[in-house]
């Protein structure tokens, strides 16, 4: 359809006409039409195909070689692949990402249902400005967000001030650089920097329900949590797809924090897969079991970020 | 009536409680960053001379403008390109629409990491790394995507009357686009430049593999990444205030357009 053929009421009554009436000059206009919005696309996807979708390809296409970078590459098949499914240290850095899971993703969006739970029975006074504030966290570089919670975490930070405050000085300790705290502590920087996305996320959701559904509960006599269940939940699958689409996302990637923070030690304690990818490909120079390793990020990212979406689609 | 006092107890008590934890660690770096460090010889609890040093030596003068021509030759060139294709998208008739928009997906969810081994080998061969090119145009590509699903949702929205009448006045789609399509859209396009300046200017992993020798045109976050890896234990009061530098321009457009980013930041993700 061209411009002037759009119709709001009836479209496509209108396509079945045009297409019986259309005599040859029209074709022919329709079809420069058509060309016309190629060229309108065209700088974009210049620079999309070039610096994004190209690269990718090529990411897919050096996974199956051996390559330092500089001399000639060598096929290996799927050699590279193998290797990140049979190497310890491969998987522990996807161990690692699933843990983050949890702390970026599941905390953070139960945190938040709990909250929207309780408040949706109620007038939420303020709400404007712990908005603004809930979403403080979510415009920060992560490297300025490293550098406040290295402090936090410190030795002299903090949380060990407030434990010795209390007398719990046994369990004062440097908390990014301990094998058994490090992993958890990182992981609750993500907790911090996603939790309030979805608060405001949740609580705007909750406001778009219609009264009358509880009202309806209600008389059928439902408890606060038959309530939570019935409708708000439902009522939030949009928000919470969103939720979890953005949080596990940054969770499996994580690269600015850990790179700040720890640089995945102590030992291999919060190695990621970024950090595989970004070591062997400008470090230890494996590029292609790099670009292996991106491609199964990518390929974890696609499927899981699909998933989500095909759960929790809305019904329409 | 009781019990829902108790909610309302809990409920706000739990948001601020939220609030407060949101806002501690940004204000304990502010507050970090104003002290006097060790050995200084400031005259009362607060200084700005923790500042002066991370600018001076930290070398935040040039990283700070570093960015802001990064940030900027992104918003513009990807506000640009996608006004265009989302004018295309939303209101011309065009071949395939379904299968590009599943192109446009892709973006929408590729992570840096998928890319930047061959962005490095493309830039070496070019001789363009670590120069402003290296950074700017891929992330353009990275922008564009959610950036053409922005403009197509909100010109998708507009009413059709007004570029029919158009069209009957024998306008061609191009004035259409720029008399008609492209102001109306100033005000999505306003809040997709919100967005995609915070992306911009808070992005490190591509600065990192993409600039990491050459100072003159390294990016916020990446010099303060450097700095505070160099000078870990030493002035920690130095590096908030280098943090401090970072994060300003960002809080402070915030602080007044924080509509823009808000709405930028929730809908952004539910495009496509």
């Amino acid at each position: 359809m061209s411009l002037g053929h759009r119709d709001v009421a009836a479209p496509e009554k209108r396509r079945v006409a045009g297409r019986a009436l259309r005599s040859r000059p029209a074709t022919r206009r329709a079809h420069r039409l058509r060309t016309t919005a190629w060229l309108y696309l065209l700088p974009g996807f210049a620079f999309y195909g070039a610096f994004s979708l190209w690269p990718l390809i090529e990411t897919f296409q050096y996974s199956f070689y051996k390559w330092d970078g500089i001399t000639a590459a060598k096929w290996v098949g799927l050699k590279n692949y193998i290797k990140i499914f049979t190497s310890e240290d491969a998987l522990s850095t996807f161990a690692h990402a699933f843990t983050f899971i949890l702390f970026y993703a599941a905390i953070p969006v139960v945190v938040g249902l709990v909250i929207v739970g309780v408040m949706t029975r109620v007038r939420i006074r303020l709400l404007g400005l712990l908005r603004t504030v809930l979403f403080i966290p979510q415009i920060l570089a992560m490297v300025v967000v490293a550098v406040a919670w290295r402090w936090i975490y410190a030795e002299s930070g903090p949380i060990n001030a407030a434990l010795e405050a209390i007398g719990l000085d046994s369990w004062t300790r440097a908390w990014l650089g301990d094998f058994k705290t490090a992993l958890p502590a990182v992981g609750l920087i993500g907790t911090w920097v996603m939790y309030g996305l979805c608060m405001v996320l949740f609580i705007g959701g909750s406001q778009k329900i219609p009264r009358d559904l509880y009202e309806a509960a209600k008389l059928d006599g439902a408890g606060p949590f038959q309530e939570f269940m019935a409708v708000t939940l439902p009522g939030l699958r949009g928000e919470i797809s969103v939720a979890l689409i953005l949080t596990v996302t940054a969770a499996l990637r994580n690269f600015d924090i850990v790179w700040n923070t720890t640089s995945g030690g102590p030992g291999n304690a919060t190695l990621i897969p970024s950090y595989l990818i970004f070591e062997g490909a400008f470090v230890t120079r494996q590029v292609g079991y790099a670009a292996a390793a991106s491609v199964v990020l990518t390929t974890l990212i696609l499927l899981l970020t699909g998933g989500i979406q095909a759960l929790l689609r809305q019904r329409k | 009536m009781t019990s829902r006092r108790i909610e309302s107890f809990v409920g706000h008590g739990a948001l601020i409680l939220g609030a407060l934890i949101a806002l501690y660690p940004f204000v304990s770096i502010v507050r970090h960053a104003l002290g006097p460090a060790a050995g200084s010889n400031a005259a009362g609890p607060f200084t700005l001379e923790n500042f002066t040093r991370a600018w001076v030596g930290g070398g935040f003068s040039h990283s700070l403008v570093s960015s802001a021509i990064v940030a900027v030759g992104v918003v513009v060139v990807t506000g640009a390109i996608a006004s265009l294709a989302g004018y295309a998208m939303a209101m011309l008739d065009v071949p395939w629409r379904g299968a590009i928009m599943g192109v446009l997906l892709i973006g929408l969810v590729l992570p840096a990491e998928a890319r930047i081994v061959p962005l490095y080998d493309m830039f070496e061969g070019w001789g363009l790394l670590n120069t402003y090119w290296a950074i700017i145009l891929p992330q353009i590509a990275s922008s564009f995507s959610l950036s053409t699903m922005w403009m197509t949702t909100y010109y998708s929205a507009l009413p059709k009357e007004l570029t029919e009448s158009a069209a009957v006045d024998g306008a061609n789609s191009w004035k259409a686009f720029t008399r008609i399509v492209f102001p109306l859209g100033s005000s999505a396009l306003a809040t997709l430049s919100c967005l995609i300046f915070l992306y911009t200017w808070n992005e490190f992993l591509l600065a990192l593999v993409l600039l990491p020798q050459n100072p003159a045109v390294q990016t916020a976050p990446l010099s303060l990444s450097f700095f505070a890896g160099a000078e870990r234990n030493t002035q920690p009061e130095v590096i908030a205030a280098a943090a401090v530098l970072v994060a300003l321009p960002v809080v402070i457009a915030y602080a007044f357009l924080q509509r823009r980013f808000i709405q930028g930041l929730t809908e952004g993700a539910v495009k496509g």
